[in-house]
């Protein structure tokens, strides 16, 4: 028999796809799912129709044990909730309270997805993984380097959330859904009559209910017994004038308009927030605009490393169309980027990756 | 693939002759045992006869056997029938219990009674000893397993049931793992109160029984019918029982086993290094063995065995999925870490020599990959 591959099933209409298509294809194959976290906890955040349809939900196992049936497979499910507090939830918390906007899907690809999974499916015997993201992996014939590329549907596209993957990650992955736009996934999904095939799909990020992570931050925290002083601080504009007060500068994220509280003939958006003074400036939409950035914790992919100023595209948040730049090398292996026209929204926390064409070269975190 | 099955101790298959049993008087005996017409006569009369079978296995009388959807429900009528009827009191009990009788007493101390969870030695025997030190003036029920569903060590039930007499006490034992498979005798054990389940000894699911000995009182957790002598309500599940009383006839049988586990363990130690039995130093079930692979995370072998075609597990089947280690192999001293790394076996009477010896195989090639990639093994933190 052919090597076995584990695919990390999530009860979702692309990893639920990925296992028929394999299947179909002849591929050895189990589907493992990874319970990352309890929905039942923090139950006072629950959404009103409780857990249902979001990650890790007792449904979506559910949903996955049921595609796994139909398609024939093993199937097995794994907790890393431990793993996933650790790596994922509690830095989340951690950055949020320190004034910058983290991503934590990114910090799940690298320390969970394509560590833990990894070495999960090295343990049970499988040789690679496959999952459902939308992104193209391809070996360089000349370096032998593994290469990252965006899904031919950009519109789904998710290597903004994989530049962490290593060459070694890199090479036990399988994206079967990179060449594939979102409408061919369902119409294969609905051909297999895969219980899953009209599932809708979630946008959000899976512990925290209805995107307020505010209050999920807060619930957690109050979870651990973690005592907060009450904090309260300024809103103030970009001259200093104080417009308003509010509670904890970790409310508040750069490029939000809405929910700040104070009134303005012109459309106020937040510019910056400083957790040490809790001042949150606030200002026109102008005021979003900046050329430069500096990223740090870089990897880098298909290059190596960054020994002079080269021209790429670099995109600031998952939606964001990559801007041309020029990147040019800093002490202690940072880079600074400079784009050629100014981009609104650059936000302390997230992802900035750098692309040539549909090519990650890299990516790292904003400063 | 072949898949053989190694975890007897989680349930095991429905013997042939009891499926026929079963089938026969499925298709046949309809009536509700309660009933006064001759439909009914058939059921009750049936009904009766598995109640004799039974009770024969147990040294019993046949008035003493509740029939119960299972062990859980057997251990539940066991705990707050006694507790409940009383109203107040202390429950002496082991901390390495199944969740059918911890779970219970959590919601006992709940209600306001007080419970002592005595700890296992190292070997994972409960000594009567250790129980004497936990009865209190007002301690009112104990309750110790037969043998432990994961380590398979058989506890010291006629020393602890003495002193449930001597300080009168009601004794139960949980022999989920026990009855029908070797010999259990209430009596030799002095059992009060003694839980059996239909499913770990060639009956189906959803059939199990209480013995309670002449002169215990229960409150009932069911209200209905009158049912049972009033302990259990609910129609009588007649192909059930006469399913379990002819699983209980064919007789206690899983002596031999110990052959093919002692194959096993054997096999295993001298195959793989840094390998050890946990419970070891103690008289255990013929059937059961719970190794320990430094170095290794059990939950992955146990994926890794499936896919080679045996089914093993790590833990108890009830608590398959959670996080926390094994309370058991905690209770007897282990590390987190080392409770994480055990594996049980648990052979039934379906397995054979040639599975133990690919089984055997196929546990030395995970070990070597598993600890090849691990981590902690690499560091030396574990030593070969």
């Amino acid at each position: 028999m052919s090597d076995l591959i584990a695919v990390a099933m999530s009860g979702g209409v692309d990893s639920s796809t990925v296992a028929a298509l394999m299947k179909r294809d002849g591929y050895n194959i189990a589907g493992l799912t990874m319970q990352l976290w309890n929905q039942r906890r923090l139950p006072e955040l629950a959404a009103e129709e409780g857990a249902a349809g979001r990650c890790c939900s007792l449904d979506d196992v559910y949903d996955a044990r049921r595609v796994a049936e139909h398609v024939g497979i093993p199937y097995y499910v794994v907790n890393l909730e431990r793993q996933f507090e650790e790596s994922v939830v509690a830095p989340f918390v951690d950055e949020y309270l320190a004034g910058r906007t983290p991503i934590p899907c990114t910090l799940c690809n690298t320390f969970i997805k394509f560590d833990q999974f990894l070495e999960l499916a090295d343990s049970v015997g499988a040789k690679a993984i496959a999952t459902g993201h939308y992104a193209r992996v391809t070996q360089n014939a000349e370096t032998g380097r593994w290469e990252l590329r965006m899904a031919r549907d950009f519109s789904k596209d998710q290597t903004y959330f994989l530049w962490g993957l290593t060459q070694d990650q890199l090479s036990r992955t399988l994206f079967p859904l990179g060449d594939m736009v979102k409408t061919e996934v369902r119409d294969l999904a609905i051909a297999f009559d895969l219980p899953v095939a009209r599932k809708g799909e979630s946008y959000e990020i899976c512990f925290v209910p209805n995107g307020d992570y505010a209050a999920f931050i807060d619930g957690y925290l109050k979870e651990k017994g973690v005592e907060r002083a009450a904090v309260q601080g300024s809103i103030v504009t970009e001259g200093g004038r104080e417009l308003g007060r509010h509670t904890g500068a970790h409310q508040f994220t750069v490029g939000q308009r809405k929910g700040l509280g104070v009134s303005s003939p012109e459309p106020l958006y937040v510019i910056a927030t400083d957790p040490k003074s809790q001042t949150v400036t606030v200002g026109a939409n102008e005021s979003l605009l900046r050329s430069t950035l500096v990223v740090r914790g870089i990897n880098w992919l298909s290059w190596s490393g960054l020994p002079a100023p080269a021209r790429a595209k670099v995109r600031i948040r998952n939606r964001h169309i990559p801007a041309p730049a020029t990147l040019y090398p800093l002490e202690d292996g940072r880079v600074e980027v400079r784009f050629d026209e100014p981009q609104r929204a650059i936000t302390p926390g997230q992802g900035a990756v750098f692309y040539s064409d549909d090519l990650v070269l890299a990516g790292g975190w904003i400063e | 693939m072949q898949h053989s099955y190694f975890d007897h101790n989680a349930t095991s298959a429905v013997a042939p002759e009891v499926l026929q049993t079963l089938a026969g008087s499925m298709a046949e005996v309809y009536g509700n045992a309660s009933s006064i017409h001759h439909f009914g006569q058939v059921a009750k009369q049936r009904l009766e006869a598995a109640r004799r079978e039974v009770a024969a296995m147990l040294g019993c009388e046949a008035r003493e056997v509740v029939f119960t959807s299972g062990g859980t429900e057997a251990d539940n009528l066991a705990l707050f029938g006694v507790m409940r009827r009383i109203g107040g009191g202390h429950l002496v009990t082991s901390s390495m219990e199944h969740p059918a009788v911890l779970n219970a007493c959590g919601q006992l101390e709940r209600e306001g009674f007080e419970v002592t969870y005595v700890a296992p030695d190292e070997s994972g025997v409960v000594s009567a000893a250790a129980v004497r030190r936990a009865v209190r003036t007002d301690t009112a029920l104990i309750s110790v397993m037969h043998a432990n569903n994961e380590t398979g060590v058989l506890q010291p039930l006629a020393g602890i049931a003495a002193v449930a007499r001597e300080c009168g006490a009601v004794f139960h034992t949980d022999a989920v793992q026990t009855a029908g498979r070797i010999p259990v005798n209430v009596r030799e054990l002095g059992a009060d109160l003694l839980s059996l389940s239909g499913h770990k000894f060639g009956a189906p699911k959803g059939i199990g029984a209480l013995y309670v000995r002449k002169g215990v009182e229960l409150r009932p957790l069911l209200y209905g019918g009158r049912h049972e002598r009033e302990r259990r309500a609910g129609t009588e599940n007649v192909p059930g029982a006469v399913a379990l009383g002819r699983a209980a006839g064919l007789g206690a049988l899983w002596g031999g086993i110990a052959t093919l586990r002692d194959r096993l363990e054997q096999g295993i130690l001298a195959r793989v290094p840094a390998a050890h039995v946990n419970g070891a130093g103690a008289e255990r079930m013929p059937n059961t063995s719970n190794i320990r692979f430094d170095g290794i995370e059990g939950e992955a072998m146990v994926i890794s065995l499936d896919l080679r075609g045996f089914a093993v597990s790590s833990g108890s089947a009830c608590s398959s999925g959670a996080v926390e280690p094994s309370h058991v192999l905690l209770a007897m001293g282990l590390s987190p870490e080392d409770a994480r790394s055990s594996v049980r076996f648990s052979l039934g009477p379906g397995n054979t020599a040639e599975q133990v010896d690919g089984l055997i195989e196929a546990v030395a090639g995970s070990v070597t990959h598993l600890r090849r990639i691990s981590t902690s093994f690499v560091k030396g933190t574990v030593n070969v």
